[in-house]
C-alpha cells in the first residue's frame, strides 16, 4: 500500500491540479491492456480507497476511480476526453470536483469550462444513472487488475490494436459522459433558475413584511375604530412585533456589554451600559402591561416567546428565582453582604411566586365552581338569568387574571432591580451577560428541535 | 365591653356597634394587631397575599369584608384610602398602611418587608 499511499499523498497536493496533470476518470480499466501509464499515475480499486477520509476524493467506495495523466499516448481519446467528458462517472467526478474546487480554480481552468459540478443532488442522480456501468467495472477490475493491486499503474507505450478493441467500449463510455454532462448541466440550470426565483420571492416577502410592520404600528396606534376580535387580534399582533423589535435591540445592547466586558472597559463606562440594559428591560415590562391590558390570554399564552421559553415559563414570563439560581456561582466573588443580599432575594422571590401561583390556583377552582354551577347539564332548564349571572361572576374572576398576570411582572422588574442594586457593576454586567446567553439558549434549543431530522 | 384578644389569623367579630366612620374603624382596627389585612372571601389576590405571609410563617389577621356588615362601607373607605379599586387586599403593619399586594411584594422584594415584620412583632428569627 506504500506508493499507493504515496500516491495519495501527492494526488492531496495542489501541485496535482495544474495545467499538466491529473484528471480523474473512473474507468482507467476500460483499457484493460493498457499495462502501465508512462506518468507517475496512480490507479487502485475502491476496494483499496475505503481507508482515506471521506473529504477526500479517494474515498469513493462506489466508484472506481482512477488518475490517470492527460498526456496519455491515445491520439484519438486526447480530443475527445475533453474538457465537458471528465463529468464521467458519478459520485465519482462530481465528489471530486466538490474537491478540487476546494483545492483551488486551477483544475477548473485546466478543463476549461469548469464542467465540473458539483452540486450533491445531481451527483446522487449520476450515481443511479452509472450504477451499471460501475457493476461492469467492478468484475472487470476484479478480474483484470487483480494482479496489479497496489503501485502505480504505467503506460508505456500503447498498441494501436488493443487500442482499436478497446474503441467501442471508450466510445461508449465517452458517450455516457458527455451524457452525463449534458443532464448536470441542465441540473445546475434548472438550480440556478430555482435559486432565483427564490431570491426573487424573499425579496418580495421582505417587503411585505416591511409593509405588515407598518401597519401593525397604525393598528396599534389607532385602535379606536376596532371592535371584538380584531382589537385582540391586533392587540396580539402589535405585541408580538413589538416584542421582536425589543428582542433584537436587546440583543444588540448585550453584544456591546460583552465586548465592553470582554475589553476591560472601566467601571463607569461599564457602568452605562448596564444602566442601559436595565432601561431596556424596564421597556420590556411596560410592552407587556400594555399587551396585558389589551389581550391578557395572549400573554399568558406565551405564544410570543420560544416553544422551549414557553415551556418552561411561569405566568406569562421567567421566574425570578429560577433566574437567580443560574446566576449562581457566575457572581463569584461575593461579600458576606452582597450572598446574604442575593440569598435574601432568591428566597423572597421564591415566597412571592409561591403565593402569586396559589393565588391563581384559587382563581382557577373558583371559575371551575363559577362554570358548573348547577345550573348545567340535564337539569338546565333554560334559566338564562341564571346563566347570565353565572357568566357575569365568572368574568369579574377572569378580570382577576389581568392583576394576576401585571403581579408576575412586577415581581420579574423588581427581582432583576433589586438584584443590580446589591451587585457592583462588573458582577451585574456579568449578572445580565450570563441571563441572556441562558435565554438565548432556550431559544436556540427550541430552533434546533423544531428543525431535527425525524424519521 | 368586649375585648379583641386575637392576634392570630382569625376573625374575630367585635360587638361594638356604634356605627363609626368607617376609615376609623379601619385605622382601629388595623392597630390592633401586629400585621392586619383586610380581603374578601372570594378574592383571590387576597387568597395570594394570605398565602405569602403565612409562607413566612406570620399570622395575620384577616377581616373578610364581605362578611362584615359594615364591610362595604369599609370598601369604600379603602378604595378612597388607596385612591385605586380593587380596595382589597389591604395590609397594615404595626397599624401603619403597607399597601396592596404590588407594595407588599415589592417591600418583600427589597427586603424592607422582613425588617418591618420584625419591628411589629410578627415574626421572630
Amino acid at each position: 500500500m506504500q506508493s499507493f499511499k504515496a500516491a495519495a499523498a501527492t494526488t492531496t497536493n495542489t501541485d496535482m491540479f495544474c495545467n499538466s496533470s491529473y484528471f480523474l476518470s473512473r474507468h482507467q480499466t476500460r483499457f484493460p491492456d493498457l499495462g502501465e501509464l508512462d506518468h507517475p499515475a496512480v490507479a487502485f480499486h475502491h476496494d483499496d480507497a475505503v481507508d482515506l477520509s471521506p473529504s477526500s476524493f479517494f474515498s469513493l467506495k462506489s466508484s472506481n476511480v482512477g488518475v490517470v495523466a492527460n498526456n496519455l499516448h491515445y491520439g484519438a481519446l486526447n480530443t475527445t476526453i475533453g474538457a465537458a467528458e471528465i463529468v464521467s462517472s458519478g459520485t465519482g467526478c462530481l465528489d471530486t470536483g466538490q474537491f478540487m474546487y476546494q483545492k483551488g480554480t486551477t483544475f477548473g481552468s485546466s478543463l476549461g469550462n469548469g464542467h465540473i459540478e458539483n452540486w450533491a443532488d445531481s451527483g446522487l442522480a449520476d450515481n443511479s444513472q452509472q450504477t451499471d456501468t460501475s457493476t461492469d467495472v467492478d468484475t472487470d477490475h476484479k478480474n483484470q487488475l487483480h494482479g496489479v493491486q497496489h503501485g502505480p499503474i504505467m503506460v508505456d507505450s500503447v498498441d494501436q490494436s488493443k487500442l482499436k478493441c478497446g474503441d467501442q467500449k471508450t466510445l461508449r463510455r465517452l458517450a455516457q459522459n458527455r451524457e452525463a454532462a449534458r443532464k448536470s448541466r441542465l441540473r445546475k440550470k434548472a438550480y440556478v433558475q430555482q435559486l432565483e426565483s427564490s431570491r426573487h420571492r424573499l425579496t418580495e416577502l421582505e417587503q411585505e413584511l416591511q409593509r405588515a410592520r407598518q401597519q401593525g404600528t397604525f393598528i396599534m396606534t389607532g385602535l379606536s375604530g376596532d371592535h371584538g376580535h380584531s382589537v385582540m387580534g391586533n392587540a396580539a399582533l402589535a405585541f408580538d412585533m413589538e416584542y421582536g423589535r425589543w428582542l433584537d435591540e436587546h440583543q444588540r445592547l448585550i453584544n456591546d456589554l460583552r465586548s465592553a466586558v470582554n475589553s476591560h472597559m472601566g467601571d463607569n463606562e461599564l457602568c452605562i451600559l448596564v444602566a442601559a440594559v436595565m432601561a431596556h428591560y424596564d421597556e420590556v415590562f411596560r410592552l407587556k402591561s400594555v399587551g396585558t391590558k389589551a389581550d391578557v390570554f395572549h400573554m399568558l399564552s406565551g405564544m410570543w416567546k420560544s416553544p422551549a421559553e414557553r415551556c418552561f415559563m411561569w405566568l406569562g414570563g421567567f421566574r425570578s428565582s429560577e433566574l437567580l439560581k443560574i446566576l449562581g456561582n457566575h457572581l463569584e466573588p461575593l461579600t458576606d453582604q452582597q450572598l446574604m443580599g442575593i440569598c435574601n432575594l432568591q428566597q423572597s422571590s421564591q415566597q412571592a411566586e409561591d403565593a402569586l401561583s396559589q393565588g391563581m390556583e384559587a382563581l382557577q377552582q373558583s371559575l371551575v365552581d363559577t362554570l358548573s354551577s348547577a345550573c348545567l347539564g340535564p337539569t338546565a332548564s333554560g334559566n338564562v338569568a341564571d346563566y347570565m349571572g353565572q357568566m357575569a361572576i365568572a368574568m369579574g374572576k377572569l378580570a382577576t387574571l389581568e392583576n394576576f398576570l401585571h403581579q408576575a411582572d412586577l415581581l420579574r422588574q423588581q427581582t432583576l432591580q433589586q438584584m443590580h442594586r446589591i451587585l457592583t457593576t462588573r458582577q451585574a454586567a456579568r449578572a445580565l451577560l450570563v441571563i441572556s446567553d441562558y435565554t438565548s439558549r432556550l431559544r436556540a434549543l427550541s430552533s434546533l428541535w423544531l428543525a431535527r431530522p425525524r424519521n | 365591653m368586649h375585648c379583641q384578644t386575637g392576634s392570630r389569623g382569625t376573625y374575630v367579630p367585635t360587638s361594638r356597634t356604634i356605627a363609626g366612620d368607617p376609615l376609623e374603624r379601619i385605622e382601629r382596627l388595623a392597630s390592633e394587631n401586629a400585621v392586619v389585612i383586610f380581603s374578601v372571601s372570594s378574592c383571590c389576590m387576597c387568597h395570594a397575599i394570605k398565602r405569602l405571609f403565612c409562607g413566612m410563617g406570620v399570622n395575620p389577621t384577616v377581616y373578610e369584608l364581605d362578611e362584615d356588615p359594615r364591610g362595604k362601607d369599609m370598601e369604600k373607605a379603602l378604595m378612597r384610602l388607596l385612591g385605586n379599586s380593587p380596595a382589597v387586599p389591604v395590609v397594615f403593619i404595626g397599624g401603619k398602611l403597607v399597601g396592596a399586594m404590588d407594595r407588599v411584594m415589592a417591600s418583600h422584594i427589597n427586603g424592607t418587608l422582613v425588617p418591618l415584620l420584625k419591628q411589629a412583632g410578627a415574626l421572630w428569627l
